[in-house]
């Protein structure tokens, strides 16, 4: 039933596939993260045993030794200086715990960081901007954004590498379900990796604090079959289409300053500022998961895109009536 | 209760009879290290406020999806100063104002050893305080742009670059903390000279109370700690004035420098911020539970060792960052190392109440809030320390979580017991007991209805500093239940100012040893008189008032030093 | 523990003198403590970048050997010793002539520095914004000439003062202060120099 609601809100475009929202780092479903959850319940048992014992002990000290009416304010209790057992054995004991878990911290990190890369690699680069992420697929020739498709790994061999940079101010990428998060550093070069091993919608934040959207960058992976990713691929891989009955639209597309902030392949708008929009209907969400992509939001976002995210950087072209249902029906016509 | 009358004591001088501008001079120009610890203390309580109904408003924003009570840029400013203010112009001031307050009065000694130096550090604190607030107005530098900042308390480059910071907000936050700074540098240097060259014949360092050790080795770590705070801030303002290339990424900058260099600082300034806790309580848990503190050279050697090695864990800050697998885990082992001494005080003190005759009066609670809720925060901090864990609780509300039960849970819980306990002594009146467990009881419902929801958030993949979150993540719940919180938690700092006011002015007064005390501050009256003491008992261990109160039974006897 | 195991030395400690480190003292190493900080932050960053200047110009090709600058600033290291010493023994006019010389020998290594800057810039077109060298470059030995000018101001007043007059003898300690504070100074530059002119080129 929740997820009912939560299609019915989001419209999603790909009717039954499963949109993982609630983001408990406890329910993983690629491998990093399940080496997380495995390390967070290690340690999650120690503390639980180490607060279980102490709070105890404490709670037990503050009832036990309360002064009792009646008992004379002059009388003091025996003046204890210290004990050296007593105090060696709860020095020894923690430093022993503390061991065992840096042991166990050293591994799960060499596992996660030093994991040699499946047979089956899919590379792709990241790269973060205020706000927004573009998405490139070296092997293909590809650069789209906002939404990572990558191919599904039930079994684990197949995993896609992800190399993290920015072309501005530092973002991270989060997918609780997915991976611990990586940041995105302007002028250095991050690596993560990810193995969905459930197809879906994964949803995730920037999880940096990167100027006043931040809030609103959000993360969609979508983890497909491998021929569907690959027939994806090969769908976003065309030049825009041309629509003939959009003739007119894309004119006065072409006509105004969009084409200097986005690219738009095979057309005239070639700008690397925004996002690219080559293929723009074939997404879900706008605005990098802000709003889904329904005509109504699509016309209300390029009439004022300081509504739904107030300060990002793509202006209100204040254009008039007529000239906006020409950009949308174009734009519309992106598939 | 066995109050001691000191024949010691002198009647209290009448309500003082100057006009408004003399007793306004007397504040302004005073040297005198009780007044400026008092000036200290106040300015903290007064930003205390400020940063808390930041805090409120910002509650109030999340409370519900979708909200709009505020927009981003307004949230954005009101989470920077927020976290800016309650470092720098709470935490700070405090360390100062209690160490300067009681130090001098613990060691036997007049005054501090720099006395025109310490109303400088005040000062240069309050002026550092105003020009960042001054931001609100000033900030918008010739385009207009700016504001406050909205850096975040940590001011990460290169977002504070010209480029992508415009106006003058990151200046004032960058020139307002630095200025600041210097005055807790100039704190600090006091201290450590006050308490190396002024103690009173007897007072070996080995009898020093513990609380002096603490602040000493507090200041130690001020003085260690700062510096690179304030080069990173120089480096700041030479990329964004003279066009350096420091944070510059476009000509070879590094973005990961200004994180080493701010969290070489922001780690021990976090113990610099929790250790005068750590010295209230190890006066008052003493005292309430009428046994001396259990192991009292380990609770010093623990302090030690937390102040070295928490010089050598800051990148558990940067675990996101991409560190070699080696780095991250020495800074994983070595953030787990420190949790080890810290614990060990937890243990003590509650050794020390164990076997004792507990008197529950407010200065006991609130110790008693700080140890379970401390204990949580410490746990809640060996989890991030495992890194892998922290790969996904790093920068989501689970830190949030953590970090403010050391720094409320803890920090300020062993504050508000510090200052009923010594309220009296500063002023010559009681704070009310019932008032006080009101104020208790209402802020420590209120602070964990707040501050534990938020670790599941984190646990819920909530990141930190995002003004609103979209409905469906499973995060309405604990938010509401956060917000909630807030009400109790006002409610029992109403409780505190009004307590505060009421006794100041008409409260029950105190003799010079309320609470049966065992150092040297309560060989004199309540206020101390501006000379501190006329005159000074025997030391001949670490509890001298003991020894004059039990002289059948000393502590010098037991070689307990 | 045994009653009867009463620890004499208490007793003594009343009866002995009372001997604790002289405040100022204290003071001014830990002064010379947190400004070591704060140099060691900008020499890493110096370290750090070095050879990852993205363009020229790069180190060897504009660095030249400050040499007489060099030796004369850690002379007067050796000059504010013997003006020292001539305090101790009451030679005020011993005192006024080693002193002056310390200032002028500081002078000259300002103006040598001064003069380096004036042909990096002019000639060689190196700013601090031209690239990472030049950045770590000006604000190293930036934060070292404005501490040499803080000594400097210190120095000449102490020199007016005793040019007026004053009984400067009743305050040998804080002159010995104030040349620690020189002598910190000098010791910064050797390092200064060494990472700057040696490791850097």
């Amino acid at each position: 039933m929740f997820s009912r609601v939560v299609s019915a809100w989001l419209q999603v475009q790909v009717p039954g596939v499963p949109e993982h929202r609630i983001t408990n780092i406890f329910k993983p479903l690629a491998t990093p993260a399940a080496s997380e959850r495995t390390a967070a319940y290690l340690v999650l048992a120690i503390t639980a045993v180490i607060f279980v014992v102490v709070a105890g002990l404490i709670v037990y000290t503050m009832v036990r030794f309360r002064r009792r009416p009646g008992e004379s304010a002059l009388q003091e209790p025996p003046q204890v200086y210290g004990s050296n057992q007593i105090e060696a054995a709860w020095t020894v004991i923690p430093i022993l715990i503390v061991f065992v878990l840096i042991g166990v911290s050293a591994r799960v990190i060499a596992a996660i960081q030093n994991a040699s890369p499946p047979a089956q690699t899919l590379k792709v680069q990241l790269v973060g901007h205020q706000w927004w992420w573009e998405v490139r697929y070296p092997d293909y020739n590809l650069v789209t954004a906002n939404e990572i498709h990558v191919p599904v790994s039930p079994d684990g061999r197949r995993a896609t590498y992800l190399q993290l940079t920015s072309a501005d101010v530092i973002h991270s990428f989060w997918l609780p379900q997915l991976a611990g998060k990586t940041d995105l550093i302007p002028n250095r070069i991050n690596y993560t990796w990810i193995d969905p091993r459930e197809p879906g919608v994964y949803v995730g934040n920037c999880a940096e604090y990167c100027g006043t959207q931040h809030a609103n960058m959000l993360l969609r992976v979508i983890a497909q079959p491998q021929p569907e990713f690959l027939a994806w691929i090969t769908e976003q891989q065309k030049p825009a289409r041309e629509d003939p009955q959009a003739g007119d639209a894309k004119a006065v597309f072409s006509s105004l300053s969009c084409v200097s902030c986005h690219m738009i392949r095979g057309t005239s708008a070639v700008g690397k500022f925004g996002p690219d929009l080559t293929h723009l209907m074939s997404r879900q969400t706008l605005a990098a998961g802000v709003l889904p992509n329904t005509r109504e939001n699509l016309r209300a976002w390029v009439n004022d895109p300081q509504q739904p995210k107030p300060g990002c950087f793509m202006p209100s072209m204040k254009l008039t009536g007529p000239q906006l249902n020409q950009v949308v029906s174009y734009l519309e016509s992106l598939q | 209760m066995a109050t001691i009358d000191y024949p010691l004591q002198r009647p209290q001088a009448g309500p003082a009879e100057f006009s408004f501008s003399e007793s306004l001079y007397k504040w302004v120009a005073t040297v005198d290290h009780k007044r400026l610890g008092l000036m200290y203390i106040t300015s903290a309580l007064f930003f205390f406020l400020v940063a808390g109904i930041m805090a409120t408003v910002m509650r109030l924003q999340l409370m519900v999806p979708n909200n709009h009570l505020v927009g981003p840029d307004t949230f954005n400013r009101l989470f920077t100063m927020h976290g800016t203010s309650m470092v720098f112009l709470v935490g700070m001031p405090m360390v100062a104002g209690f160490s300067n307050y009681l130090v001098p009065l613990m060691i036997g000694a007049r005054d501090m050893a720099f006395p025109r130096l310490n109303a400088f550090g005040f000062w240069i604190f309050l002026l550092g305080g105003l020009l960042l607030y001054y931001s609100y107005l000033g900030g918008g530098g010739l385009s207009g742009v700016g504001s406050a900042p909205d850096v975040g308390w940590f001011a990460y480059a290169p977002l504070t670059e010209s480029g992508f910071s415009r106006g003058h907000a990151s200046d004032y936050w960058a020139l307002g903390v630095l200025v600041s700074g210097l005055g807790s540098v100039a704190s600090a240097i006091n201290v450590i000279a006050t308490t190396f060259s002024m103690r009173c014949p007897g007072m070996t360092l080995r009898r020093m109370p513990v609380f002096v050790w603490v602040m000493l080795i507090d200041s130690w770590l001020i003085v260690v700690a700062l510096p690179p705070l304030s080069a990173a801030q120089i480096m700041l303002e030479l990329d964004r004035y003279l066009g350096a290339n420091f944070f510059n990424t476009q000509n070879g900058g590094s973005a990961v420098l200004w994180q080493h260099y701010f969290w070489i600082f922001g780690h021990p300034e976090v113990y610099i911020l929790i250790f005068p806790a750590f010295a209230i309580l190890s006066e008052v848990i003493p005292i309430f539970s009428r046994k001396p503190l259990f192991g009292r050279s380990a609770m010093v050697a623990a302090v030690i060792a937390i102040g070295f090695i928490s010089l050598g864990v800051w990148a558990h800050h940067m675990f996101a960052v991409g560190m070699t697998s080696w780095s991250n885990t020495f800074f994983a082992a070595s953030s787990m190392l420190v949790g080890i001494p810290t614990g060990i005080k937890i243990f003590n003190w509650t050794a020390t109440m164990y076997g004792g005759k507990l008197r529950f009066a407010t200065p006991l609670l609130f110790c008693c809030g700080f140890l379970l809720q401390f204990l949580v925060a410490g746990l809640t901090g060996i989890m991030l320390a495992v890194a892998p864990f922290d790969w996904q609780l790093h920068d989501s509300y689970f830190v949030v979580a953590h970090f403010h039960f050391t720094l409320i849970g803890g920090l300020l819980f062993g504050l508000f017991a510090g200052m009923y306990y010594w309220f009296p002594k500063a002023s010559g009146k009681l704070l009310s007991d019932k008032l006080g467990k009101w104020h208790f009881w209402l802020f420590c419902i209120g602070f964990n209805m707040t501050f534990i929801p938020l670790h599941f958030l984190g646990m819920l993949g909530m990141p930190r500093r995002i003004y609103t979150y979209a409905p469906g993540r499973g995060w309405e719940l604990w938010n509401f239940i956060g917000t909630l919180g807030v009400l109790f938690q006002a409610a029992g700092i109403l409780f505190f100012l009004y307590n505060l006011l009421y006794s100041a002015l008409r409260g029950q007064p105190a003799t010079d040893d309320p609470w049966d005390g065992w150092t040297l501050e309560w060989a004199t009256s309540s206020p101390p008189p501006e000379y501190n003491f006329e005159k000074l008992p025997v030391v001949r261990s670490s509890r001298p008032l003991w020894d004059l109160k039990h002289p059948q039974d000393p502590d010098w006897k037991w070689d307990s030093a | 523990m045994s009653e009867a195991h009463i620890v004499a030395q208490n007793a003594l400690t009343m009866e002995r003198e009372w001997k604790l480190p002289d405040r100022g003292t204290v003071g001014i190493v830990f002064l010379i403590i947190t400004e070591s900080v704060l140099f060691s932050m900008f020499v890493i960053a110096y370290l750090i970048y070095t050879g990852k200047s993205l363009t020229g110009p790069y180190p060897k090709d504009v660095l030249e050997l400050p040499i007489l600058a060099s030796i004369c600033l850690l002379s007067s290291s050796g000059t504010i010793v013997f003006a020292e010493h001539a305090l101790k023994h009451n030679q005020i006019g011993k005192f006024k002539l080693w002193w002056v010389a310390t200032i002028l020998l500081g002078l000259y290594f300002l103006w040598a520095t001064g003069a380096e800057w004036h042909k990096l810039i002019y000639q060689d077109h190196l700013t601090i914004s031209t690239n990472l060298f030049g950045t770590t470059f000006y604000s190293l030995v930036g934060l070292h000439a404005s501490h040499v000018i803080v000594g400097l101001t210190f120095l000449s007043i102490v020199f007016i003062v005793t040019l007026l007059g004053f009984p400067i003898q009743t305050q040998l300690r804080r002159v010995l202060f104030l040349s620690w504070y020189w002598h910190f100074v000098d010791a910064v530059w050797v390092v200064v120099f060494t990472v700057v002119y040696i490791i850097g080129r």
